[in-house]
């Protein structure tokens, strides 16, 4: 199979990536967030948080299990879409919960752990947004970098067990992720051990064993 | 296999690079609209945010001059008709207008049984003929921390247990919402325990301010709001203000209530409205007023403490949450 052009289809991700912020933005402009607006970008926000996570850790298992290697590079851009699709949700809560006290929002934090997973996976992903640039790839070297970036298996975890943590009784969601999650990483743990088995070599090109992971 | 040389390929074979490169950006410009008008669908059928149902569309916006007594307007009623917690049909708030289009409240009967001198079953029709109705402004604090102002359509409980004469022995009144699978789709899933049952005590039950529902804004009582009966109790968290009800039942023991029954440590029997007693996972110290952008203080007994402290004089609220 021919290479696609990899321009053409990270411009298609951007768009599609972006048609919940702008459908959002056009909501909102036009009152139709329904009777309760704020709770409803607040959920929103968070929930693309983690699907773009979640669609950021399957690039490695549909990478290898396909035999298509370019698919990695799609993968940075989706865990920016899930780290500003998580800044908004946070910057959500942090202002129309919590009207910007410093205070009111500690003590949250600490005093409800559903908050405090919230947080922590948030913070987790701040230094992976930072260091996503090439040259920092190149200034920590890949080693480097790819164990700084299995944060994002931890992040992951946080925000699902925070989401699972402030549903009431319809837990139905939050254990999808989960189980979404567990077969990502999941994969990952079989890879390790039987590449054989979840590996398939792309067609006529070497399998290049030392790729990011 | 022939391969033409240059020389053999006619000039007029060869596709011109300017057709090439349209058709070439008419296909990618194909993909990128298709793509994004499907993720659009996505969004919109996956995180619906509360459409206007075209039962509540047809009604016209009230006028205004609903207030409670201390002034505070109802909300509209497109927002009280299309934000619901009624998890007998979705468990999303927005979803439930929707879900409940059409559901059948004709003929629907009531079951009063127990403890009581008179038992019967009602015809809805005659049950709401015991007592006139009048509009009862209220505020109702949800549980989740979010609160509306409710110009319900009602008459008070107390109307029709006095109707049926308890017996000395009772003590509390046991309420339960319609089991349907049918027309409740969500009975379907193991969500919650079906059907739903909510409890009170006697002296609960039997105060002016506890009603039974039959409308809201002058009208009937839309199904996503419990149609065709269900109770309000405005002091208490609006979970207890069971909807669809089917059957009420007098008892000498506090019954079981599905909340509490589920997750004894974050739901009470009592669950009166209590700025000082947190949910375990969140506070229950403010709330934000539906239409409202800040937060505002949530107030005892959801500001009817005046007319219903006296009810748990001596009482532990912490421990009888």
């Amino acid at each position: 199979m021919a290479l696609p052009d990899i321009k053409f289809v990270k411009l298609v991700v951007f768009m599609n990536a972006s048609v919940p912020i702008a459908l959002l933005a056009r909501d909102a402009y036009f009152h139709e967030l329904g009777a309760n607006p704020l709770e409803f970008v607040t959920h929103t926000t968070g929930t693309l948080a983690l699907i773009f996570l979640m669609l950021a850790l399957a690039v490695t298992p549909m990478r290898k299990a396909t035999g298509q290697p370019w698919l990695i590079k799609l993968r940075r851009m989706l865990g920016l879409f899930a780290f500003f699709y998580g800044s908004l949700h946070l910057f959500a809560f942090v202002w129309f919960d919590k009207s910007f006290s410093i205070r009111a929002i500690i003590d949250d934090t600490l005093k409800r752990p559903f908050i405090l997973l919230g947080m922590l996976g948030f913070v987790l992903m701040v230094p992976l947004a930072i260091t996503s640039t090439n040259k920092m790839v190149k200034r920590l070297g890949g080693e480097r970098w790819n164990r700084l970036h299995r944060a994002v298996y931890f992040a992951a975890a946080a925000g699902v067990l925070h989401y699972y943590l402030l549903v009431k009784a319809d837990t139905r969601i939050p254990i999808a992720f989960g189980v979404v999650l567990a077969v990502l990483l999941g994969y990952r743990a079989l890879n390790k051990y039987f590449p054989s088995i979840t590996e398939r070599t792309p067609a006529r090109r070497p399998v290049v064993r030392s790729q990011p992971n | 296999m022939i391969i033409k040389k240059p020389d053999d390929v006619k000039s007029s074979e060869i596709t011109d690079e300017k057709l090439y490169l349209n058709r070439r950006n008419f296909i990618r410009g194909a993909v990128l609209a298709g793509t994004t008008a499907a993720t659009t669908l996505l969004y919109r059928t996956l995180n619906a945010s509360g459409k206007k149902t075209a039962e509540t569309a047809a009604v016209r916006k009230p006028v205004t001059g609903y207030h409670t007594p201390e002034g505070e307007p109802a909300n509209d009623l497109e927002d009280i008709a299309n934000y619901n917690n009624f998890y007998e049909f979705s468990t999303s708030k927005q979803a439930v207008a929707v879900r409940a289009t059409g559901f059948v409240t004709r003929p629907w009967s009531v079951e009063i049984a127990g403890l009581v001198h008179k038992p019967k079953v009602f015809d809805l029709d005659d049950l709401v003929k015991l007592a006139p109705v009048e509009d009862r402004i209220y505020r109702l604090r949800c549980v989740e921390g979010w609160s509306m102002v409710i110009p319900w359509l009602g008459f008070p409980l107390r109307r029709l247990l006095r109707e049926v004469e308890p017996t000395g022995e009772a003590r509390y009144v046991h309420f339960v919402t319609l089991l349907d699978p049918k027309r409740m789709p969500n009975q379907k899933t193991g969500v919650l325990p079906w059907p739903y049952v909510e409890g009170l005590r006697l002296d609960e039950a039997m105060h002016p301010l506890t009603i039974l529902a039959t409308g809201l804004y002058g009208k009937m009582l839309p199904p996503q709001n419990g149609a065709p009966l269900r109770l309000v109790v405005p002091w208490k968290y609006g979970f207890k203000s069971i909807k669809s009800i089917v059957r009420i039942a007098l008892t000498a023991d506090e019954p079981k209530t599905t909340w509490s029954d589920y997750a004894p440590d974050e739901y009470g029997f009592y669950s009166n409205v209590n700025p000082e007693v947190d949910h375990p996972r969140w506070s229950q110290a403010r709330e934000r007023r539906i239409g409202e952008f800040g937060m505002r203080a949530t107030l005892m007994f959801n500001g009817y403490g005046d007319q219903v402290a006296q009810l748990y004089s001596g009482m532990d609220l912490k421990k009888y949450f």
